[in-house]
């Protein structure tokens, strides 16, 4: 067999973001040996991009609020396909997370009685996100990582888990390979923290860098767990569109939460236009009231550009496909429209905005302070994953856990912005608990040599010589794929171009099996762009098939074929596993019943 | 408009290499990385870079553009003069992997060495602190790092000296500096930094500060406030006098 470098720990962690740093360090934290598996550098995961904050009732802006109202708001961004229990968690344990982390040493801004500031976000009832200006993911990370070096956690930078290997029904450890030079790894694990965020690259215009291939999401479909809720990917609502090169590249709602307006062509403010009825009461009805609101008044309500995610994309498409586009097939942005308020409000846009300010001034030559920007749609987040136990986030394999972006329930169809960190605080630490629990209570579990060799044998299938010598460019199948997927299961879908996107992915497999690297094994993008395209292929079938399911619209994901809500739907999730025959298998879950006191709190809050 | 450009870029590994030159389609708006993706996507699938975000944010694509230490992904190519070859090499400092992908993980070691942050006291009864926002401010400039490591590479002491083992470097001072001045933070890290950690080697020529793209005045926000902090520490009359009468 292929020389392979072999580790053991009580627990593995794959994935090194906000969720894997914070299951690391509460693992650690119990006297365990854990391995944290990193596929870029320490410190370079999507956490790092995330801008506006952390969601959590702290209640130090406004008094009102409280666990119930941020339970009631992720419920309503959800669309009630949230795992209830899920979000109740969420809601009543971010506040101590946040907490936690400024214990750790993140410094967040101030309100004037010097407690941790908040900011108003979309869907988000009270102003809640404890933020640092535009860069909060940075602050994040680094406060969890700079924690976590001192606590012995073992960190494998720059390694890709290819196979997960289990023990008769539990998971026994994880195969991969080191990008430095190409070696095999093998880790054995009493229990394994899946933590690897998104699948952003399956598509053409997304937020995501290039490690975003749903690895982790693939990993536990094969190794047997189910998956739910992969038709729900969110599209943000606002992305760069120009110059092409930085299309896709994220514009923080911030700018909205700070007073930036959507406008179209001819500067109308659309996003008046069409306000969903279950957020009717809570939205301003006038450009006035929308202002105050921005500007902290208790008694306006938000403006429909701090709707939902799924809705105010769905406003641009409209608006982009009805004719009424900006010149790069945009809409525009406009947060400089407040010096018409604010005196020093050029000053008070770079303070609150910095890192979108340098970003316009330095890719697109825009002054944010002066002019408006251009956005459109970007593929950002799956709210789908692994089907996890809400209290413990196993999955249903023994030993297997998922926290984060690669876990379904807590958002249900639709995720709020500033519910990401929050949510990799939270589960990442439940994670990190019950993964460690799970590991003093189980002995080692045992590997066959034989799976090693087979998955060690699939990750070097690329160098082989296959009789075609053109073989196929790994990076033309992955391109050709985010084409279709972006055309074809993108924002606004349809039955037959699904289905089409169906036999698509069937013939991008075929050609993938026939993708060749070519060079040697240190540091080969175009060799871990081939592997990285068996997970990409896997979960791009899983969101076809998923969507394919769900006829009716909600939340992120919306039937031209089936444009309302149907009850039916409404009251099941979407579940995907690999059956008996190796078939990838969809069903219906239907939904537990909501508990009673929080039945009463949503009713209360509607 | 120019719609070709060719560039050079450093293909190899530790034990040797040479430029290669690529020409390949420019358009508006592309930054350095896209030409290096377009090259690798098209002409050299195992052409080696390290990348992630794309927009500044999490500093991987450092590397030398024309001789100038750049983020690959912040560089636009109309800045740059077209009509001749642009070179792309990776970072000097460090050992090479492959390519433009340098060894820097001893960055990720050094960060080690320094003392944690240490709390002082919760100010509340329910375990959480008063902060003024004027506090925030004074090392949020210091947390705006991104650990692109590009002032590293440009440290002549790292770069030319070689002296890995007794200095930390610039991006250490600032991490330094932003725990000795967190408003929160009750460690003393001076004597480590005078003894071991070689502030006294920074002769204050500001090439880190030049090359940041956070815009961090790393010399004369962190590293002379944090030179003086030591001075005072430890070349005070009086408080050496204090030392000698100490037991």
């Amino acid at each position: 067999m292929a020389q392979i470098e072999t580790h053991e720990y009580d627990v593995l962690v794959i994935g090194a973001g906000g969720a894997g740093l914070r299951a690391a360090i509460e693992a650690s934290a119990s006297g365990l040996s854990v391995g944290l598996v990193c596929k870029s550098l320490l410190g370079k995961a999507h956490t790092v991009m995330a801008e506006g904050g952390i969601a959590a009732s702290l209640a130090n802006v406004d008094q009102r609020d409280n666990w119930k109202v941020h339970f009631a708001d992720t419920m309503r961004g959800g669309q009630y396909l949230n795992n209830w229990r899920m979000a109740e968690l969420h809601a009543r344990e971010a506040p101590e997370r946040v907490r936690e982390l400024e214990a750790w040493g993140a410094l967040f801004d101030r309100t004037k009685d010097g407690r941790i500031l908040q900011r108003n976000f979309g869907g988000h009832k009270y102003p809640r996100l404890a933020h640092v200006g535009d860069r909060t993911g940075l602050e994040m990370i680094r406060t969890l990582q700079d924690h976590g070096i001192h606590q012995g956690i073992e960190v494998h930078v720059e390694c890709t888990i290819t196979t997960l290997l289990k023990d008769d029904t539990r998971v026994a450890g994880g195969f991969g390979y080191d990008r430095e030079k190409g070696r095999f790894k093998l880790f054995h694990a009493k229990a394994i923290i899946l933590a690897t965020g998104g699948i952003g690259r399956a598509y053409k215009i997304t937020s995501n860098s290039w490690e975003y291939t749903g690895d982790g999401l693939a990993l536990a479909y094969q190794a047997g767990a189910d998956l739910m809720d992969m038709e729900f990917v969110q599209f943000h609502p606002t992305g760069m569109v120009w110059p092409p090169s930085v299309q896709g590249i994220l514009v923080t709602e911030s700018v909205r939460g700070e007073g930036g307006i959507l406008l179209n062509k001819d500067g109308r403010r659309f996003m008046f236009e069409d306000i969903p009825e279950l957020y009717r009461n809570q939205t301003a009805d006038n450009e006035e009231e929308g202002w105050r609101y921005t500007q902290g008044d208790p008694d306006a309500r938000r403006p429909p550009e701090l709707l939902t995610r799924d809705h105010i994309a769905r406003c641009i498409v409209r608006e982009i496909k009805e004719g009424r586009a900006s010149p790069h097939g945009g809409v525009y942005l406009d947060i400089s429209w407040i010096k018409k308020r604010l005196p020093n409000a050029e000053e008070i846009i770079k303070k609150k905005l910095p890192s979108m300010y340098h970003q316009f001034k330095q890719l697109a030559d825009i002054d944010i302070t002066k002019e408006a920007m251009e956005v459109g749609p970007t593929t950002h987040y799956m709210m789908g994953g692994v089907r996890v136990d809400a209290d413990t986030q196993m999955s249903t394999v023994p030993g297997l856990y998922a926290a984060g972006e690669c876990a379904a329930g807590l958002h249900g169809a639709n995720r709020l912005g500033g519910n990401s960190l929050s949510d990799l605080l939270v589960f990442g630490r439940r994670a990190g608990e019950h993964a460690a629990r799970f590991a003093k209570e189980h002995g080692a579990a045992r590997i066959d040599d034989k799976r090693v060799e087979e998955a060690a044998s699939a990750v070097l299938k690329p160098f082989e010589p296959d009789g075609d010598p053109r073989g196929a460019n790994p990076f033309q199948v992955q391109y050709d794929l985010q084409e279709m997927m972006q055309k074809l299961v993108g924002i606004v879908r349809k039955e037959d171009e699904m289905r089409q996107a169906v036999d698509e992915l069937q013939k991008l497999r075929e050609r993938a099996v026939r993708v060749r690297a070519n060079g040697n094994r240190e540091y080969n993008p175009g060799w871990h762009t081939a592997l990285d395209l068996v997970n990409l292929l896997t979960v791009s079938q899983m969101i076809a098939l998923a969507a394919l399911e769900r006829k009716e619209s909600r939340g992120a994901h919306f039937r031209e074929d089936y444009p309302n809500k149907s009850d039916t739907f409404g009251k099941c999730n979407i579940v995907v596993r690999k059956d008996a025959d190796g078939r990838m298998a969809i069903s219906r879950l239907p939904t537990s019943e909501l508990r009673a006191d929080l039945k009463l709190i949503v009713e209360e809050m509607k | 408009m120019i719609t070709k450009a060719t560039f050079g870029i450093w293909r190899g590994d530790a034990r040797g290499g040479k430029f290669e030159n690529y020409e390949t389609r420019v358009s508006e708006g592309m930054v350095v990385l896209d030409a290096v993706h377009q090259i690798q996507a098209e002409q050299a699938n195992d052409l080696a870079v390290r990348w992630n975000c794309k927009a500044g944010k999490c500093g991987s694509c450092s590397a030398e553009v024309n001789g100038n230490p750049k983020l690959m992904c912040m560089t636009r190519l109309s800045d740059l003069p077209l009509g001749k070859t642009t070179t792309i090499e990776p970072m000097r400092a460090f050992p090479l992997i492959r390519d433009l992908v340098t060894d820097v993980s001893w960055n990720f070691r050094v960060k080690k060495q320094i003392k944690k942050f240490k709390p002082r006291p919760p100010d509340a009864p329910d375990g959480t602190w008063r902060i003024a926002q004027e506090d925030v401010d004074r090392v949020q400039e210091f947390r705006k790092c991104i650990e692109c490591f590009l002032c590293q590479d440009v440290c002549h002491v790292l770069r030319e000296h070689h002296l890995h083992n007794e200095f930390i470097g610039p991006r250490y001072f600032v991490y330094a500096a932003s725990l000795e001045m967190h408003p929160l933070d009750t460690e003393n890290r001076l004597a480590e930094l005078k003894k071991t950690q070689g502030i006294g080697l920074c002769n204050i020529t500001k090439c880190c500060t030049k090359v940041c793209p956070e815009n961090i005045t790393i010399t004369d926000n962190a590293i002379i406030p944090l030179k003086e902090r030591v001075v005072d520490e430890f070349y005070d009359p009086i408080k050496k006098l204090f030392r000698m009468l100490k037991p």
